[in-house]
């Protein structure tokens, strides 16, 4: 068996753009899905039962489902509702619905876990509501959604890779395209395997070392 | 969306289930010995098993998909997508299940495990009468979830071309036109499988469940 590495290391800018597009695609998804989690969850536990009920078929929906349906139905099925996208805004779109469900219910039970006691003590020394948001509700929350939020976030990386089935140009579909154009298949995937992998350990890492620097601040339960 | 296509995007359905039931028996059994290589006396095969597990869950399904796909052909194994898909699969949670087998088996109490040894059972005793039957309980919850993973996961075998429920809506949305009735119809039937595999997940959890001290 050939192994030619620097066959596929010509096409090395081209590769290059297309780590930066990965990336890119998991930072905007990763703050949308931040954005669209706290948002659902905080209308499921402040909003009304209709309101409640609505938001917890959508994550059921997008919970039970494989996200590679969902950007078809988004993608392919957009069209006939009115909702035409190209790949990349759709790409996003999906990615983006799908993080913030699975956001949403870390979040919810975050809020939840946070000691009635904080909240009341706040009220008593005269906290606005908003203060006691921002500055008891949402860090103690943060801090304690950081494990199963980080596990999410490098979920997220991994689940770009799916956009290459639509033909979004990030890692996946360039470098698989370059194994197309070189017959260099395994070449192509083993580098592609190691940018992932890089990535996610990297995530992964960095993730742990948040976990550590913050349990500092995390209250005795 | 017609009679016709709703009885072939069930069989689709079926498909599914069963590369899905596959991927679960046959990666829980190789995640077993992973896990048991992973937690092993021999240094440089446990190395070997943790690598295994990062590397299987630092990359996405898809690409191992593809890369297991082109790979094996060079290795001279000719076989067919659906195999390729069934190994790439196997594969990949057999790293998730490794994982949470071996949250499972260190979780199970040290004094048991001492007990086991004081009253003179041989390792084989005490690994299938005390800590496998304790850490496959606690180890329920997780494999289920897992589970459920690997159903949504199979979707992606559609792409290297296997026939299931996916490939199946893909295909006749591309031939009728009708590409909404048909991925939401898909995505029904997921969520049928999902809601049957949790519920029943929920029945076996109760059925084994162990009070832990």
């Amino acid at each position: 068996m050939r192994f030619d590495v620097a066959l596929v290391l010509s096409y090395l800018p081209a590769i290059g753009w297309a780590a930066i597009t990965t990336v890119g695609l998991w930072i905007v998804a990763l703050v949308a899905s931040i954005v669209i989690g706290l948002a659902i969850a905080v209308i499921r536990l402040h909003g009304g039962a209709i309101v409640n009920t609505v938001l917890r078929l959508l994550v059921e929906a997008i919970r039970g489902t494989p996200f590679l349906i969902q950007l078809f139905l988004l993608y392919f099925g957009g069209p006939f509702i009115g909702l035409t996208l190209e790949r990349l805004p759709a790409g996003l779109l999906a990615l983006s619905l799908f993080g913030g469900c699975y956001m949403s219910e870390v979040f919810r039970t975050g809020i939840r876990a946070v000691p009635r006691g904080h909240i009341e003590a706040a009220e008593c020394v005269g906290l606005s509501q908003m203060q006691i948001l921002r500055r008891i509700l949402l860090p103690e929350m943060l801090v304690l959604v950081l494990p199963a939020g980080t596990n999410i976030a490098v979920g997220l990386i991994k689940e770009t890779a799916v956009l290459s089935v639509i033909g979004v140009p990030e890692l996946t579909a360039v470098i698989s395209g370059i194994g197309s154009e070189t017959y260099a298949f395994v070449e192509a995937l083993t580098l592609l395997s190691l940018c992932y992998w890089a990535l996610v350990e990297i995530c992964a890492r960095l993730g742990r070392t948040a976990e550590q620097r913050l349990s500092l601040y995390r209250f005795a339960a | 969306m017609s009679w016709k296509l709703f009885t072939l995007l069930v069989q689709a359905a079926g498909a599914t289930a069963l590369f899905s039931a596959f991927a679960v028996v046959a990666g829980i059994a190789l995640g077993l010995f992973v896990c048991g290589v992973a937690l092993s006396r021999f240094r440089a095969a446990a190395g070997v098993a943790r690598l295994y597990v990062s590397f299987f869950r630092g990359v996405p399904l898809l690409v191992q998909l593809l890369l297991v796909y082109h790979l094996l052909p060079v290795l001279g194994l000719n076989v067919s997508s659906a195999t390729a898909a069934l190994v790439a699969l196997t594969l990949c949670t057999a790293a998730y299940q490794a994982e949470n087998l071996r949250g499972a088996f260190l979780s199970v109490p040290n004094g048991l495990v001492e007990a086991a040894d004081v009253v003179g059972m041989t390792p084989w005793q005490r690994f299938r009468r005390i800590e496998a039957p304790i850490a496959l309980r606690l180890a329920i919850p997780a494999l289920l979830n897992e589970a459920v993973a690997i159903l949504h996961a199979s979707a992606l075998i559609s792409v290297v071309g296997v026939i299931e429920l996916t490939k199946t809506a893909r295909d006749l949305a591309a031939s009728t036109l009708e590409p909404l009735p048909l991925y939401a119809m898909a995505g029904a039937l997921y969520l049928v499988m999902n809601m049957v595999l949790v519920y029943g997940g929920r029945l076996a959890e109760r059925r084994f469940s162990v009070r832990t001290a």
